[in-house]
């Protein structure tokens, strides 16, 4: 790893000073990304801003119809909360597939959210639950967020705070795991709330993305049955090592089948 | 730039000089000699190097030692008390929870986070829960058992 200037804000104020201040900086959340990129020196960069002191950033809340979760909440307190547990079942659940129970220690949602992995799960929530992320700045609705592949709309100085998320009627994640990294193959996160029905593919594509044919099935009908005859299209979609851009569109059916039959 | 940092390890404070980019698991084993943490994979994928940071298993190979400044670390040396060692040491060796022994420090550390908030952890929970602790030699069996039966000792 190469070396870098440390620096712990204990108020957002401070880390985006901190942010505009430096040639380079980095922010860190949980470091679960991070760290391993400095560790193969695949980043160099001049400051890393660690947000693990902010008091206020981690936590989770109930406001109005909505769960609110903080940015630096970690996986381990979503997945174990009995808030989340009693309200969204499906992000616990989510939550709790992520990584293992030391990564699940330290990594955050808003870390996953401001790196947008291909493979992250949380995307997946964000989108089909119709989630809103308010940064320092403003609120960035979830379909505006995730723009490609470990892109997202925050701007370079913009620090992530919490996530909104509507509570749905009913919700399910199902994930395809990589059984040596965990990460989702392919991921389908499936909800019917204020927004309407909605499917959100996540591991499959550049980025997460909507699957509108599916929704528009299951809008009719909230069954299996209802996406039981759909293929999703396989142009665009991810190909490596792992699985072909065409297994990966059958895995797309598979689990949003299965997702909505957990969903019930 | 070297900056010193101070922490509780084990129950003792202790404060060393570190850089920003030095790892926990470097400031255990270079700078306060404490080698039973290991380091694995150094990817955070093995958990051989896994310690208890403010009380949760973490891995010390992915956490920088600043990050750590003011917390409670506890390592596998923090386990034995007094020349007797922690309920789940013991079974480990009761149940030949081991082969190599290179595992073993993250596998314990581990099965004592587990077995606090889940004081009688069935097989598939010991299996989930293990996900980040790889064993090259045992094929797990005596491991999952260990900590069975280590988790049972911990209640008294």
């Amino acid at each position: 790893m190469y070396n870098f200037e440390y620096h712990k804000p204990t108020s957002v104020a401070d880390a985006a000073a901190l942010l505009a201040k430096a040639d380079d900086a980095k922010l860190m959340a949980g470091g679960m990304t991070l760290l391993p990129t400095l560790k193969q020196r695949l980043a160099q960069p001049s400051d890393v801003i660690d947000l693990g002191g902010i008091a206020g950033l981690a936590g989770i809340r109930k406001e109005g119809n909505a769960l609110v979760v903080g940015a630096m909440t970690t996986h381990a307190a979503v997945a174990h909360s009995a808030e989340v547990k009693a309200t969204i079942p499906a992000l616990a659940h989510l939550a709790g597939m992520i990584g293992d129970p030391q990564v699940r220690h330290r990594g955050t949602i808003g870390g996953s959210i401001a790196n947008n992995d291909p493979a992250a799960d949380y995307p997946g929530a964000l989108v089909a639950l119709g989630a809103t992320v308010t940064t320092n700045k403003r609120t960035i609705a979830a379909d505006q967020f995730f723009t490609g592949l470990f892109e997202t709309a925050l701007d370079a100085g913009e620090i992530v705070q919490s996530v909104s998320f509507p509570v749905p009627e009913k919700a399910a994640y199902t994930k395809f795991r990589n059984p040596a990294s965990r990460y989702a193959i392919v991921g389908s996160f499936v909800a019917k709330g204020p927004s309407g029905v909605r499917v959100a593919i996540t591991g499959a594509g550049p980025t997460v993305f909507r699957w509108k044919e599916a929704e528009a099935a299951l809008a009719g009908s909230f069954t299996p049955a209802a996406v039981e005859k759909l293929t999703a299209p396989s142009s665009g979609l991810n190909s490596d090592i792992h699985a072909s851009a065409e297994y990966r569109a059958h895995l797309v059916g598979v689990m949003t089948k299965r997702a909505v039959a957990a969903a019930g | 730039m070297a900056s010193t940092v101070t922490m509780t390890v084990n129950g003792k404070s202790v404060t060393g000089a570190v850089e920003a980019r030095t790892l926990l698991v470097h400031f255990l084993r270079e700078t306060l000699g404490l080698t039973g943490t290991h380091v694995g994979c150094d990817t955070s994928q093995c958990g051989a190097c896994v310690v208890h940071v403010d009380g949760k298993s973490v891995k010390s190979c992915t956490i920088l030692a600043v990050q750590c400044a003011g917390a409670d670390v506890m390592t596998i040396e923090g386990l034995a008390k007094d020349g007797t060692l922690h309920p789940m040491q013991e079974a480990f060796r009761d149940n030949h929870g081991l082969q190599c022994g290179f595992c073993t420090p993250g596998m314990v550390m581990s099965a004592v986070d587990l077995a606090k908030h889940n004081p009688a952890p069935s097989e598939q929970e010991v299996r989930e829960w293990l996900e980040g602790n790889l064993c090259r030699c045992t094929g797990y069996h005596n491991i999952v058992k260990s900590v069975i039966a280590g988790a049972k000792a911990m209640q008294g």
